[in-house]
């Protein structure tokens, strides 16, 4: 899996919250919650971003709430990924459940500005900077984890796999 | 080498021969949680697989309360969504609006939580189950849906981090504020990943009340779940409440030369009220540095604070005394059995005589759902569990989290201030 997007970057500890805030929980679906996506932190986000963009962000992204919501609405506007310093345990879980890829990594969570062209290779585990020319480190995907997210998240994966 | 009481509970719910920090094992779940937000998701990715019926009807629990009562159309919806799904498959433990409260006051209090239990929950304060020695975490909707329809889930065995609180507290110093000090301590992702537990001299002597409010703050660490060993209090607390639920329970508890990534000592004995500036919880700062910080809304209630004992603190500072006239006080009891006991005991007459709007049962406020949100600018003091950026309303408005004192004696003076300045 080869993803292709430019960078937005954000700070440490972005919540649940910030990612879509509660007055649009009533909302369900991927395609109602994408245009409210990161309204909290980045007002009128889902129309600033291209589709394929990726978010870069500081430590425990996602923390607070467990708000399926969240990595829904990223998905739902079109993010390609995330890439973060570390992430909150409840959103890594909902996000691989949901098939929105993630990878965490300390080098490319610090060293990636906004709008960086970025290139990642879930196989490898490389995350290259093609604006800065460099190259950061990260875990590359298990075999099945690339498999449940083109699957398009665990449900999917599971019913394919019966 | 020993085990840690988290380590037990999952090796007891696993059929893996032994297990370590980092290994993934699944587990069978005694009971899972959805409300009213998350349950929605969960019901319709359950419906996708097309199964027939749910695992085991009596090992779930829906709740409805975070935009319930409801708040708009959508929202109504959204109940109607779980009230059929309850229905069409026996859901032995639904709660409709009328007898509900916030989950997690409520299913404590109706004996469905009980120590050596494994619970989930989509609902990040999950971990609250904890105090009574249960490993209990949150998760999201697609994990509730995996386990209506399969009973079991998959774990990462967490690293164990130890708290240990000697010291006697001082007057209005609660659990709230040990756990906002420990968060201050250690950050919001100090324990990410990890199980927290809470020992001491200082939490042998503390009330359940207040150890649901520690528990239920754990996530705010980035904690897995917290958890307290069962002792006298604890099971004096779960013997009356499995009168109602007639669940049985079994203890845990950790070993001596059980294995801790981290321990933490805090000597408590001169410890203020914490009061958490915005926008992290870990932002806490002794109550005497918080003073004088002008207020609009006062909020006293939620799964952190709106137990029967925090009830009891507020009106205690409240009682004969008058809300400030520049300030909105809401109070909201965490269930209709902790609303009824307020009125028996008369503390929802003081509360309404003070001048403070007293709510049915709901998260609405504490998330900015309903029932007390803020406008851009405006700045409260809550007993809730997150002050983080728009959390509460308006994104220029701010929260204070502090315990039910402190936002007792606040909404008083209008200001944030120590019980001990209205007393």
């Amino acid at each position: 899996m080869i993803i292709k997007g430019r960078a937005w970057k954000f700070r440490d500890d972005v919540n649940t919250d910030e990612i879509i805030p509660a007055k649009f929980l009533a909302l369900t679906t991927a395609g109602e919650l994408g245009p409210h996506c990161m309204e909290g932190i980045e007002p009128g986000f889902s129309k600033k971003m291209a589709k394929g963009d990726i978010i870069v962000a500081g430590k425990n992204f996602g923390c607070g709430s467990s708000r399926e919501h969240a990595p829904l609405s990223l998905k739902g506007c079109g993010v390609s990924c995330v890439i973060a310093e570390s992430f909150a345990r409840i959103f890594f879980r909902n996000s691989i459940n949901i098939g929105l890829p993630i990878f965490e990594s300390a080098q490319a969570g610090k060293a990636i500005e906004n709008g960086d062209e970025i290139e990642v290779d879930a196989s490898k585990g490389e995350i290259r900077n093609l604006t800065k020319n460099k190259t950061y480190k990260s875990k590359p995907m298990p075999g099945f984890m690339e498999e449940l997210i083109s699957a398009g998240g665990l449900m999917k994966w599971v019913a394919k796999k019966k | 080498m020993g085990y840690t009481i988290t380590e037990k509970i999952l090796s007891a719910h696993t059929d893996a021969k032994s297990i370590s920090p980092g290994d993934l094992i699944e587990c069978k779940v005694d009971l899972g949680l959805g409300n009213d937000i998350t349950a929605p998701l969960a019901i319709a990715e359950f419906e996708r697989t097309g199964a027939k019926k749910v695992y085991d009807n009596r090992k779930i629990a829906i709740v409805p309360d975070h935009f319930a009562p409801a708040k708009d159309i959508r929202s109504a919806e959204n109940l109607r969504t779980l009230r059929d799904f309850a229905k069409k498959y026996g859901i032995k433990y639904y709660y409709e609006i009328g007898c509900m409260g916030i989950e997690h006051a409520l299913l404590p209090e109706e004996g469905l939580t009980m120590p050596g239990d494994l619970i989930i929950g989509a609902d990040s304060h999950t971990c609250t189950y904890g105090a009574v020695g249960a490993f209990s975490t949150g998760v999201g909707s697609t994990d509730l849906a995996a386990v209506f329809v399969r009973g079991r889930l998959w774990f990462k065995v967490p690293e164990q981090m130890k708290f240990v609180y000697t010291g006697r507290l001082n007057k209005w110093v609660g659990g709230k504020d040990l756990i906002l000090f420990t968060i201050g301590d250690i950050g919001v992702d100090g324990a990410l990943y990890k199980s927290m537990e809470f020992t001491g001299e200082a939490i042998s002597r503390l009330p359940m009340d207040d150890r649901f409010a520690m528990c239920n703050m754990a996530i705010e660490a980035g904690g897995k779940n917290g958890i307290i060993a069962p002792d006298r209090i604890t099971l004096e607390y779960v013997k009356q409440t499995a009168k109602k639920s007639k669940k049985k329970w079994k203890v845990y508890k950790s070993d001596k030369d059980a294995e801790y990534c981290e321990v933490k000592e805090y000597d408590v004995t001169k410890l203020e009220p914490q009061v958490a500036f915005p926008s992290l919880p870990s932002n806490a700062k002794p109550v005497s540095q918080a003073k004088g910080i002008r207020i609009d809304q006062s909020v006293i209630g939620s799964c952190t604070n709106g137990r029967i004992s925090d009830l009891r603190i507020a009106a205690k500072v409240l009682k004969g005394k008058k809300v400030h006239k520049d300030v909105r006080c809401i109070v909201f009891p965490a269930t209709q059995a902790v609303y009824l006991q307020a009125m028996k005991e008369g503390l929802i007459e003081i509360f309404v005589k003070a001048g403070c709007a007293v709510s049915t049962p709901t998260c609405g406020p504490c998330l900015g759902g309903h029932m007390g949100v803020l406008a851009a600018g405006e700045v409260s003091v809550a007993t809730t569990n997150r002050n983080f950026v728009g959390r509460m309303g308006h994104l220029k408005s701010e929260v204070y989290l502090s315990n039910p004192a402190v936002a007792a004696a606040s909404a008083v003076k209008g200001k944030i201030a120590h019980p001990e300045e209205v007393i």
